[in-house]
Order: C-alpha cells, then structure tokens, then sequence
C-alpha cells in the first residue's frame, strides 16, 4: 500500500493525491475519495453484482466497523473463511475499518472507561476493549484500519475531552504492540503495524487537537483517522478545528475524516487537506427515500446570475416520496449512467416507497452512491486543475440561493 | 390462438413444453415468483433474468390499490411501468378480496367488499376485473371467479361452480367487446379459467376458447390427500393442449408430485416469504441460517447450488445478517428463487430428456434419505406412473 499526495497550487491546502493498493491491481484509488459504508461488510442494500455496475475503482472503497461482528462470526471462524474480503466476497476492494460507524455502533462516550470503548449496537450496550478490537482485525485483515478511540462530544468539560485524549493515544499504542502480537500468533500474512491509522480526537479544544495530532504523528502509522466531528460542534467553529490537525500532521501521509457528511462539509475537509471521506449521507438519504440530483459542472456557469426559478425545491435532492412524482417518468437525473436511472422512472420508485418495497432503497442507494461518487470525481478533477477553491465558493453560494429563494417565498 | 402450447416431451401425464407468450417463450414446467406490488421483494429486474425467471405473478387487487390500474394504463402498462421485458401475469383480484377483507359478500353482480382506503363499499364485477388487468395490460390474466375454499361443503360450492361459469361469459364479453380494440402494440392478452373444490364435475362447460386453465381454490387449509387427488383429477379432464396453472402451489415437493401429475405452472410466495425468515431452500428440504449451528459452519447454503450467493458466502456469514439486515433479506431471496429456477428447469429437461422418473427418485431420496416418504407423495406418484418404490423403504426397517 503506498500513498502519493501533491498539493492543488500554492495558496490551497486542498490536495489530489491517490492510493496504490498493490499486488496486481489496476488504477490508483484517486483522492479526495469516498469511503463506501456499510453494515457487515456489504453495503446496506447494494449486493455485490450491482455494486460491480459502480465507476471504478472509487466504488472499490469501502468502510467497515469490526464492532458490527461482535456477535458472530467467531474470529476463527472469520479466520478460517479467509478474512474479510473473502467473506463478503469482495476480493478486489478496499476496506479501511474503524471501531465507530454512524449507521448502528454509535460511540457511547457515557460507558467508555479506561478498560474501553462503548458502543451502542443493535444488540445493546457493548464495550470493547483494545484486545477484543485488535483479535477481530487480525482475523478480518482490512488493508487498513484505525485504532480505538474514545471520541466525545462537543459539549463535554475540558477534563473529560482531555481524558479522552490521554485514553485515545494509550489505546493507540495498545493497538499497535497488540498487532506485532497477533502477527506472530497467526499465521495470517498482514503486515504488523504498517496499515494502522492513528486515530485524532480533541473535541472543540483546538489545544488537545493540536496536542493529539501531534503526539499520534510521532508514532509509526501508515496515515491518520480524524474523528471526534459530527458529535456535535458547530459547522463555523469546524475549519478551525480541522486546520488545528491538519496543521499538526505530516504532508506525505494520507488524512481521512469521519463525521463530515453533507457535501458542504465534504467541502470543507477537502479545503483543509484531508484526503479521505467517511460519510453515512448517502445512508440516511436513501432510508429516508432521498435522491441526490444537485448537478456537478457549476464551476463555468455563472450561479449568481440564474434566475431563482431555476430552483424549484431543493436543488441537492428530491424527496420521491413525494405526490408529484406519481406519474413523473423521467429517471432521477437526466443522463446519469447509473443503473437506476438507465432502468426505471422517478414514477416507479415512488410506487416502491409508498408500498414499503425494498427494492426502493436499493434503487436508490445505487443511484446515490454513483451520483456522490461524482460529487467527488468533480472535486478531484478541479483540484488538478487549480479551481477548487471557486467550485468551493460556488457550490456554497448556489446552497445559499436555494435558502434565500426559500425565504423570499415563504 | 396467439397463445401457442406446444408439449416438446412427456412421461405419462408429465409434459414439458414450450409456451410462447408476447413478452417471453417460456418453458414449462415453471414457477412464477410473485411480484405482488409491482417488484419481487429485494431483487432487480437484471437478477431475476440472471436466475432464469421467465413469468411473474403481479397482483391484480395490489396494484389497483396502489398505484393505481388508471396510472398503470397512462404510463404504458405493468411491463414498462417495472420495466420488466419477460412475461407478466396478473390475477383476478378475487383472492385477495375475500381472504384479505371483512365483510365480502359476494352476489350474482359480483364481490361487495369494504375498501381499504376509506372503508366505503366498493364492488368489484366480472367485468370490471378485465378492464382492469386490460389496463396493467399483462401477456396473461385470469377471469374473476367465485372464490370457495376447498374445505366447504354443501350446496354452495356447486352455486359457486355454475356462478363461475356465467361470470366466465361475461368475462368473455367484456373481454372481446371492450378490450380487443386496445390491444397494445406488441401483445394480447389470454384467458384462464378456474376451477376449485372437490367436487369437480364433468358438466362444466369447457369450450375451446379458452387458451389455458387454473387449478385454484386450494391452498387454503385442506390436507394433502385432498389436495392431490383434486389437481389429479382436473389434470386428467382438462384438455391435454393447453397449460395448467396450479394456483398457489408451493414447496418444491408438491410442485414435483403436480408435474407428475400434468401441471405446468405454479406461483407462491413461499420461497421469498421463508428467505426474509432465514430459511433457505435445499435439496435436502431446507435449511434454517437462524440456527445456532449456522454460525460457524463455513460451508456455503448448498453445495450443489451455482448462484451467485451459494458462490460468494457462507452459512456462517449469513447467520449474521438474516431477519436483521435488508442484504440478508436479498441474498436469501436470491438463492431460494435460483433454488426454484433451476427445480423448474430440470423439471423441463429431464422429461424433454426422457429421465423424468430418474429425477423424481433422485429429488425424493434427497429429501427423504431415510426412506419415509409421505404417503400422500406415494398414492399421488401411483396414479402419476411414476414409479418410486427404491425411495420408499417399507416401514418395518426404520421403525427399529
């Protein structure tokens, strides 16, 4: 595994960079770059044929939380199987683990002491600890995958977030001695210690950010997971935050962050140099019967001159749920070449949702991932050439439209 | 006749053949999966034709509800609505009616029922039910019958019989007079008849205008003796030229004894209802992924099985996901409808093929290695000529 990045131009922190997986596989992942969720493995409703039919390599990037196999399988078993990619049946993919997901294993920072990590699971109240977490990424072997952290939210005291800190760089270490030790019990073939990522918290304190950055980048890791976003600070105070880190982190490893979801947060990681996305919007758009439809190519148009009309609703997504769309057939988005939109009508998957038909949310959650996976094909190809920083202004003011024509008519 | 049956190969009463429709030629013996709501639950039309499905049921009483027959109609029809390019049947929506909902009456005008959306009486007639599997616009549809359940006896069931027939006529009517002018570009539509309880009798009128027949009215609680002697004897007087559909039928065993016994078509929910249960279809009966013992078995579903999930995953894996994950939902979908696919298919091919009776053995000492095949199996394979005696071990040897 190796990791190339290259600043966009002089001024910028946004930064193209891409990921060699190695053996004999084909393109680099490009970055910035989406990770895939997924619940077990697989994503929530995309099987493995039509997650085939998605651009590669960007949909070769996957995320996946060991917490979700707490339950079953055994780790010998998961062993015996081959690891992770065997069974899920995704030999050709990518997959970058951490213990927290936003779909099911919420961090409960109220149960996590210093033996470890809460986590509140479809199964109740789970707490892990670095041994545990360790047994089951040796035994499903991701390409690479983050330490335990103990992540907080915003509003915590002072004395809790820098406990946090504290905890999370000991877990840190933890894991990684815990790795060399597997490696050598096991017969598996992985690389002991070479794809960890360090896992970055600090709550709204740019200090224990600052602090926690710094410590987690002299050790020896392979990259670094930014976390602790999403948990409730505000999105103004965020770049600041995020700056802090960044700051704080070495140019040549690779920075991933979860918790920024919305494209305009998606944005705003890009802006500060981060090179990996872990975001559940595509999740939670789909479940809640959403399609993304905001179009890509604004940099050369003119946003500001459009009329408001051009607007109508709200111009990221469409709500198919909604009664207008019962005879609309014309597919979610006019020459999207994903499955969906090449096979059936905005008309059809409004059926689907109104009847409670599964086959809605996989629809949707193809569509959706393809059209994200767009969203951040458009930024890698911007950055290259040098006008990030317009798109990102642009996209933003084509938002705040939306909103002021929201205001103006209501 | 547009509808064309053409038997390619028979044993005894089993017959495979070819039955081309305007959507698809199909092969039968074969089971319809059941797209109730316009979709098959969890499956995209790519897969469905990946696993080999030929014809699917679509539910009459559903879509009228929801979206709606009008909107079906102004989109183009079912087909292009799902964007299904393979054949499509619809039901009366008889069924549904009266299993589904309080206070059916059914009277010589038709079925009063209390509608679901807003509670008022509605009626559904004979004629109204083809105007509205005109509009969804399916390469079969079915006339509305007098729906009796198979366990009722008494003089309602020959009212129900000689009813059938009148609205079967009216059916015809309205069928000829009001929807031959809207045939669409490339299909027509056919008809079915059918016929329940019994007590079937020979004084029903069967005339030539009929392109093809249901077997219906079972499934609804009687026991396997009844149940096979009945399809047994509709399937020795219905005419030998046209398919046979087994309404609601089943698991792999019954629809094995109904092609025995010179059935063509069948759907059910079963298989797709069971997956979202955890249960897979194997040869050996089936398979429970819930199970505790699933959880480390590494092998996958079935050895024998070449689909794309039997290909990729493993019991243990899948223990995991069933009855709690959608994706647990769907790969077991997957299998079991493959599972059923391929029952057809080598239903088809080994009587094309001349080793039917090969097959029947070789499906039963699967499934009973013991020998105790259920004597009801036993009974119906005697009338059928087929014989299955080396499966069926007399009862003293295992009774130790």
């Amino acid at each position: 595994m190796r990791f190339v990045a290259a600043k966009a131009c002089a001024g910028s922190r946004a930064r193209a960079g891409a990921l060699y997986i190695g053996g004999n596989s084909a393109a680099p992942i490009e970055t910035p770059s989406l990770l895939i969720s997924t619940l077990k493995g697989l994503p929530a409703f995309i099987s493995r044929d039509h997650l085939g039919d998605l651009p590669a390599p960007d949909s070769h990037l996957l995320h996946v939380s060991p917490i979700h196999f707490l339950d079953c399988p055994a780790t010998k078993t998961i062993c015996t199987i081959g690891g992770l990619h065997q069974m899920v049946g995704l030999h050709d993919h990518f997959f970058i683990a951490s213990p927290r997901d936003s779909l099911e294993s919420l961090p409960e920072s109220d149960g996590t002491n210093k033996l470890g990590a809460s986590f509140e699971t479809p199964s109740g109240r789970q707490l892990v600890k670095p041994s545990a977490y360790m047994e089951m990424i040796t035994s499903l072997m991701p390409n690479l995958w983050a330490s335990m952290a103990d992540e907080v939210p915003a509003w915590v005291s002072d004395k809790r977030n820098k406990t946090s800190v504290d905890r999370t760089l000991r877990w840190l270490d933890e894991c990684i001695n815990l790795d060399l030790v597997y490696e050598n019990a096991l017969t598996c073939t992985v690389e002991g210690g070479k794809n960890v990522l360090g896992f970055v918290v600090g709550g709204s304190s740019i200090e224990e950010r600052k602090r926690c950055a710094t410590e987690v980048a002299a050790r020896n890791v392979s990259g670094f997971w930014i976390g602790g976003f999403g948990l409730g600070e505000s999105i103004e105070e965020r770049p600041a935050l995020l700056h802090a880190v960044t700051d704080s982190l070495p140019e040549e490893k690779l920075r991933l962050v979860s918790g920024l979801s919305l494209p305009e947060e998606v944005l705003q990681g890009v802006a500060v140099g981060v090179d990996f996305f872990d975001s559940t919007y595509i999740y939670h758009l789909t479940l809640r019967g959403f399609a993304l439809i905001f179009p890509h190519n604004i940099v050369d148009e003119d946003i500001v001159d459009r009329p408001l009309d051009d607007y109508p609703n709200d111009c990221t997504k469409i709500n198919l749920r909604a009664t207008i769309f019962r005879k609309d057939t014309s597919s979610i988005v006019a020459n999207c070449t994903c499955f969906t939109c090449q096979n059936h009508t905005r008309a059809y998957i409004n059926h689907l949702l109104n009847v409670h038909e599964m086959l809605a949310h996989i629809l949707l959650e193809i569509h959706n991932t393809h059209h994200y996976l767009g969203f951040f094909r458009t930024i890698r190809e911007t950055i290259k050439n040098g006008k990030f920083d317009l798109f990102h202004k642009k996209f933003i003011q084509s938002r705040r439209i939306h909103l002021a024509s929201v205001v103006q008519y209501s | 006749m547009a509808l064309k049956f053409e038997v390619l190969g028979k044993f005894n009463r089993a017959r495979a053949a070819q039955l081309t429709l305007p959507h698809f030629i199909c092969q039968t013996p074969l089971f319809m999966p059941v797209g109730t709501q316009g979709t098959i639950k969890g499956l995209t039309n790519i897969q469905l034709e990946e696993i080999g499905c030929q014809l699917i049921l679509g539910n009459t009483y559903h879509l009228a509800l929801r979206p709606g027959a009008e909107l079906i109609d102004e989109l183009g029809g079912l087909h292009k609505f799902m964007n299904w390019k393979r054949a499509l049947l619809t039901d009366s929506g008889g069924f549904q009616m009266v299993s589904l909902l309080h206070l059916a009456d059914i009277t010589e005008q038709g079925v009063t029922f209390q509608s679901p959306v807003d509670g008022k009486p509605m009626l559904l007639t004979p004629e109204e039910s083809i105007q509205i599997q005109n509009k969804i616009g399916a390469d079969i549809i079915m006339a509305l019958d007098d729906v009796v359940k198979t366990t009722i006896t008494g003089p309602r069931i020959e009212e129900a019989m000689y009813r059938t027939l009148r609205w079967i006529d009216r059916c015809i009517s309205e069928f000829i007079w009001n929807c031959a002018r809207r045939i669409r570009s490339c299909f027509t539509r056919y008809m079915c008849q059918r016929f329940g309880g019994p007590r079937f009798t020979r004084k029903a009128n069967l005339t030539s205008y009929w392109d093809s027949y249901a077997i219906g009215g079972l499934v609804g609680g009687e026991d396997k003796d009844s149940f096979w002697r009945v399809v047994a004897q509709c399937t020795a007087s219905l005419p030998e030229d046209k398919p046979r559909y087994v309404m609601g039928v089943g698991y792999p065993l019954d629809i094995v004894v109904c092609s025995a016994l010179g059935a063509d078509m069948y759907d059910c929910v079963y298989p797709t209802r069971t997956a979202r249960f955890g249960t897979a279809l194997v040869p050996e009966g089936i398979l429970k992924l819930k199970n505790r013992a699933m959880a480390n078995d590494e092998r996958p579903i079935d050895l024998t099985c070449s689909c794309m999930v039997c290909k990729n995953y493993t019991r243990a894996y899948l223990h995991g996901l069933v009855t709690k994950d959608a994706m647990g939902s769907q790969l077991l979908s997957y299998h079991n409808l493959s599972y059923m696919m391929r029952l057809s298919k080598n239903l088809h091919t080994s009587i094309v093929e001349g080793r039917f009776p090969e097959f029947v053995r070789g499906f039963l000492q699967t499934q009973f290695p013991r020998g105790d095949v259920p004597e009801w199996v036993c009974n119906a394979m005697e009338v059928a000529g087929v014989d299955i005696s080396s499966c069926c071990t007399p009862l003293a040897s295992w009774h130790d």
